[in-house]
């Protein structure tokens, strides 16, 4: 238990650590509704941030993660839609402000890539196991089986079973 | 043939694999293209960074071929550059706009008088709402603008000489004839 107790208590800061950096950065907001809030943190959890580019626009503590959160808020508040907003930094930003890609010709090769390998990793699995099964459908004589059971030092009672 | 393909398979997706993490790793993931090239440019309002009573609109740069470049006295990178823009603004090719970005007025003031000035006019964008319609994501940046008022390039990062002569002159020449 001694030894159980720093692990446990390391844990539990990790715990209290995670939703306090996500929550820090949606204090300034104020939300009529406890909804509303959740529908504005989903967004902006779905955003790039451009300028530290592996944190979304609710984790980043930049200067530009700031302004962009307050323009989505303002947004959000004149009653505009999600594909409005994200359309709007889509037009500044580029698809790369997304999370998700869209689905057009030229991101079909990350969309569609793993189900085509997926395909041949497969097509490949099922004729090396058909491969397989013809060799061991082979058919050999009597007097082979007699020879393969003497070297297998089956008796003749534990023959035919 | 069966037996060449054994060992040829693995060695070509090994030489694909070789292309592709070549090619990925030697991109910068900073610089993001921007949608906005070739496309008009975001419409703006805003007072001149010299005089708060007077105010400058992307109209001005129109006519003629022109550069906008993002800069703030805090920003480090803009510093570094200031000499190649002074350098572009001798060379007489182009009219250099600036946007300053996210700053304080009296500090950039000081910064164009100690520094020297190649900008015809600046626009001052004290709460960056300009520069997010202009997709600014770090300063410096630099906007090439055609006469119409179409945005031809636009360059991340600090402008260097090289940037200079190999990219942005032969481009601002393209675009005058």
């Amino acid at each position: 238990m001694k030894r159980l107790l720093p692990a446990l208590l390391f844990v539990w800061l990790l715990l209290g650590a995670m939703p306090a950096s996500a929550t820090a950065t949606l204090e300034a907001f104020k939300f009529a509704t406890e909804a509303e809030a959740l529908h504005f943190k989903d967004l902006i959890a779905e955003i790039r941030c451009l300028v530290c580019q592996n944190q979304s626009l609710a984790d980043s503590d930049a200067e530009l993660a700031h302004d962009l959160r307050t323009e989505v808020y303002e947004m959000v508040q004149e009653g505009r839609s999600d594909a409005e907003i994200i359309d709007f930094l889509v037009k500044r930003y580029g698809d790369f402000v997304l999370y998700k890609p869209p689905l057009k010709p030229e991101t079909w090769f990350i969309w569609f890539g793993p189900f085509v390998l997926l395909a041949i990793a497969g097509f490949l699995l099922v004729r090396a196991l058909r491969r397989q099964r013809q060799v061991t459908t082979a058919e050999i004589s009597a007097e082979e089986r007699r020879r393969l059971d003497a070297l297998l030092g089956k008796t003749d009672e534990e023959r035919d079973t | 043939m069966g037996r060449y393909l054994r060992y040829l398979l693995p060695l070509g997706i090994f030489a694909v694999l070789v292309a592709f993490l070549f090619r990925g790793l030697s991109l910068d993931p900073k610089l993001v293209p921007s949608p906005l090239v070739g496309k008009p440019m975001p419409a703006f309002t805003l007072t001149r960074l010299d005089d708060p009573g007077a105010t400058i609109s992307d109209s001005d740069l129109k006519g003629r071929v022109s550069v906008l470049n993002i800069w703030a006295t805090w920003c480090v990178s803009c510093r570094a550059e200031h000499d190649v823009l002074l350098e572009l603004a001798r060379t007489g090719q182009v009219a250099i706009y600036g946007l300053n970005y996210k700053d304080n007025r009296a500090d950039a003031q000081r910064w164009l008088r100690q520094l020297g000035n190649p900008y015809i006019a600046n626009a001052f964008d004290e709460d960056g709402r300009v520069g997010i319609d202009w997709g600014v994501y770090g300063a410096p940046e630099t906007f090439v603008i055609d006469p119409q008022g179409i945005i031809r390039h636009k360059h991340i990062g600090p402008l260097t000489t090289e940037v200079l002569q190999t990219q942005l002159l032969p481009l601002i020449a393209e675009l005058k004839s």
